[in-house]
């Protein structure tokens, strides 16, 4: 059984429906990529994950969300808080969301494993100092007595990461955890934060518009496109045999090593906004196999020969 | 600079280019200086992409703007075509800048909000102080916009109805505008999605090949640059640190080879375990004598502390500051 298995999820906030019939899960010890292009529903699914959703005035229409076997929908807001943090610990982009400017960094590290594990002072801080070395800070008893404000952005990163770890969850969330950080420092927490998750056998969900991050670190993907599922498959077959045109093409949009002048065309038209999205299959204004059918009727996801895929015209 | 590099094909040249800025009032603060571009020397060939990488704060969009002659130089010239920026009166500089022009990361930036598409576009003219008549400008317009992809219902559409792309198209438009010979690139797309991203670059490479443009690509996706480039330029903390003549040529700096090393191909079949670099990058107003990546590179010996690596020639068009090459 999955540790997590989100089913059929749709959305509301207010009079917009921002999400629709999202479907994934994520086993144990695995790490899943959830891409698409800005709007098209990352962030809110990890809201839905992290049951997140009322602080923002959403609420969940339809769907379920099992969490190693609980439905976490209904589940009252006490029972949640002590999942989040616990079982499933949260990096969003910038850190400073995770981060109280006026603690040291050690005693906000401390706290999570003195909270959720039940550790002595002094055992939660040989802890964190455990962690801040593993995420190869240097001079991790001078990191534990400085304040957030006295980091790099790269570091403060990395503090949030040994935050999330330091409550032994089964599952971490990652929002775009490396977007907002510079190219060199990015490629070492990607990399970090994999060896980590993938040595204590944790799933990790990641949250990126990066192909590249996604191919060098997930075993499966889901990609979003318009507040729906376009596909969810392994990596390999994600960049080798996609099962929908929007997957094959915005693969396409990354230049690759030692591609031809001029073979770079993009999507033609533009990333759709929420307000008018378009009747039938999402992506029909651009898509070039687009018939009749793709602006009648929305496809559902089905299972193709690999994974699943919402298109009423890729190969099975 | 080494003097054998020839120079003749290029469109700009850059000689020891320097910019500070300061910080602190002198009294209740300690006035602070940086140089946030130090001593840059480079050539951008005419017809050619020179692209500029570099990590956020190394100096690209300052180095854009002394090469527009946006922002003076501390020290160090530009010439170009044949002219030193620096020595033209304001009159001969404004009939230089129809030749130079810039597109920027948020095109909106420099453009009224409340102007309509089709009065953005004669905004250039305007300043130019060249009068149209209501016909021309609708001409120009017109033209102007079928050349960036755009229809032309939306000549009297304001830009908060435009998505990000359709505004970068504008931007593309306004600085085609004056006709000029060389574009600066600043981030044309870092603000976009891949899928429009792509769009962009495909539009700025049959623009380039349809009007023989020359452009200066500043960008921090390597990736990217390799891609759209025909010469590398790498830059960190405010220097050159190597020049590569070709996309398909190894860097062989210790910073542009760990910079290539961050990027993550689209392909997981070519998953790379990327290099740990110690330390960080340091501030800018740090003083550093020798090589500005001593800190953090696995190459470094007592001589990079001490000496700045000059810029020096390794091959053809391929040039490299570091003491220490890769092999
Ligand atoms: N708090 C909110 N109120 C209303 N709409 C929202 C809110 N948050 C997100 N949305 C809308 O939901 C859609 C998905 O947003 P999001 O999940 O943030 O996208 P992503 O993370 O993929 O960029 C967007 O159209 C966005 O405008
Ligand atoms: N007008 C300015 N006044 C003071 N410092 C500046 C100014 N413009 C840029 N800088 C500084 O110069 C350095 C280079 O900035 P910039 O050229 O914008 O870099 P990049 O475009 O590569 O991100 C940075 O440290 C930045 O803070
Ligand atoms: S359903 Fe139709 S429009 Fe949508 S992706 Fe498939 S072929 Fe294209
Ligand atoms: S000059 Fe020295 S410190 Fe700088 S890149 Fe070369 S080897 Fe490294
Ligand atoms: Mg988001
Ligand atoms: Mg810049």
């Amino acid at each position: 059984m999955a540790l997590l298995s989100v089913q059929g999820i749709s959305v509301s906030i207010g009079a917009l429906n921002p999400l629709e019939g999202i479907t994934f899960d994520i086993d144990k010890g695995e790490i899943l990529g959830l891409v698409g292009e800005s709007g098209s529903g990352k962030s809110l699914t990890a809201m839905c994950v992290m049951g997140l959703l009322p602080r923002i005035g959403g609420s969940i229409t339809k769907g379920s969300i099992v969490f190693d076997g609980r439905d976490l929908i209904g589940l009252p807001e006490i029972e949640l808080r002590r999942l989040r943090g616990k079982r499933i610990a949260l990096i969003s982009q910038n850190p400073m969301t995770s981060l109280d400017p006026i603690i040291r960094i050690g005693a906000q590290i401390d706290q999570v494993s003195n909270l959720h594990l039940g550790l002595s002072a002094e055992a939660a801080k040989a802890r964190s100092l455990e962690l801040i070395a593993q995420l190869r800070i240097p001079e991790p008893a001078a990191i534990h007595r400085a304040y957030p404000h006295q980091l790099s952005g790269g570091m403060k990163q990395r503090i949030v990461i040994a935050m999330a770890l330091a409550a032994d969850p089964d599952l971490i969330v990652a929002d775009e955890p490396t977007t907002a950080l510079d190219v060199t420092i990015q490629a070492q927490i990607i990399q970090i934060m994999v060896e980590l998750v993938r040595d204590r056998g944790l799933a990790l969900m990641l949250i990126t518009h990066d192909m590249g991050v996604v191919a060098q670190a997930c075993d499966r993907v889901v990609v979003l496109y318009a507040g729906r599922v376009a596909e969810m498959n392994g990596i390999g077959e994600i960049f080798a045999e996609p099962k929908h045109p929007y997957t094959r093409e915005l693969i396409r949009c990354i230049p690759r090593f030692g591609q031809a002048p001029g073979s770079l065309k993009g999507i033609p038209g533009t990333v759709p906004s929420i307000v008018d999205y378009p009747d039938g299959c999402r992506f029909n204004p651009r898509c070039s196999n687009a018939q009749a059918l793709c602006r009648d009727q929305a496809p559902a996801l089905e299972p193709k020969s690999s994974g699943l895929a919402a298109c009423h015209f890729s190969e099975v | 600079m080494d003097a054998s590099v020839p120079r003749d094909d290029s469109l700009v040249t850059i000689t020891d280019l320097t910019r500070e800025f300061s910080s602190g009032d002198g009294f209740m603060k300690p006035r602070r200086t940086m140089r946030a571009v130090n001593d840059v020397s480079l050539d951008v060939p005419r017809g050619k992409v020179t692209g500029v990488v570099g990590e956020s704060g190394c100096g690209k969009s300052t180095l854009a703007r002394l090469v527009l002659r946006l922002l003076e130089a501390t020290e160090g010239k530009v010439i170009f075509d044949g002219k030193d920026l620096a020595t033209q009166s304001q009159s001969e500089m404004r009939k230089l800048r129809r030749q130079m022009q810039m597109v920027f990361q948020d095109p909106y930036s420099a453009i009224d909000p409340r102007y309509t598409i089709r009065r953005a576009l004669l905004e250039p003219f305007k300043v130019q102080g060249e009068a149209k008549t209501a016909a021309e400008g609708k001409a120009t317009v017109d033209e102007l916009i079928s050349m960036v992809g755009l229809s032309p219902r939306m000549m009297d559409s304001f830009p908060h109805q435009l998505s990000g792309g359709q505004k970068q198209r504008v931007g593309i438009a306004r600085a085609l505008a004056l006709r000029p010979s060389f574009l600066v690139l600043d981030e044309p797309t870092a603000s976009l999605d891949v899928s429009i991203q792509a769009q962009i670059i495909d539009l700025l490479e049959s623009l380039k090949e349809e009007l023989g443009l020359t452009y200066l690509f500043i960008s921090h996706d390597l990736s990217l640059v390799r891609y759209f480039c025909d010469r590398v330029v790498v830059m960190y903390l405010g220097r050159v640190m190597e020049i590569l003549p070709g996309a398909e040529t190894q860097p062989r700096h210790h910073y542009a080879h760990a910079l290539l090393d961050s990027n993550f191909e689209p392909d997981p079949t070519r998953r790379k375990i990327v290099t740990m670099l110690g330390g960080e990058i340091p501030s800018p107003f740090a003083k550093i004598p020798g090589c500005a990546f001593v800190a953090r590179c696995p190459a470094a010996s007592d001589i990079c502390k001490r000496e700045r690596p000059p810029l020096t020639r390794l091959g053809d068009g391929h040039m490299i500051a570091c003491h220490n090459p890769m092999d």
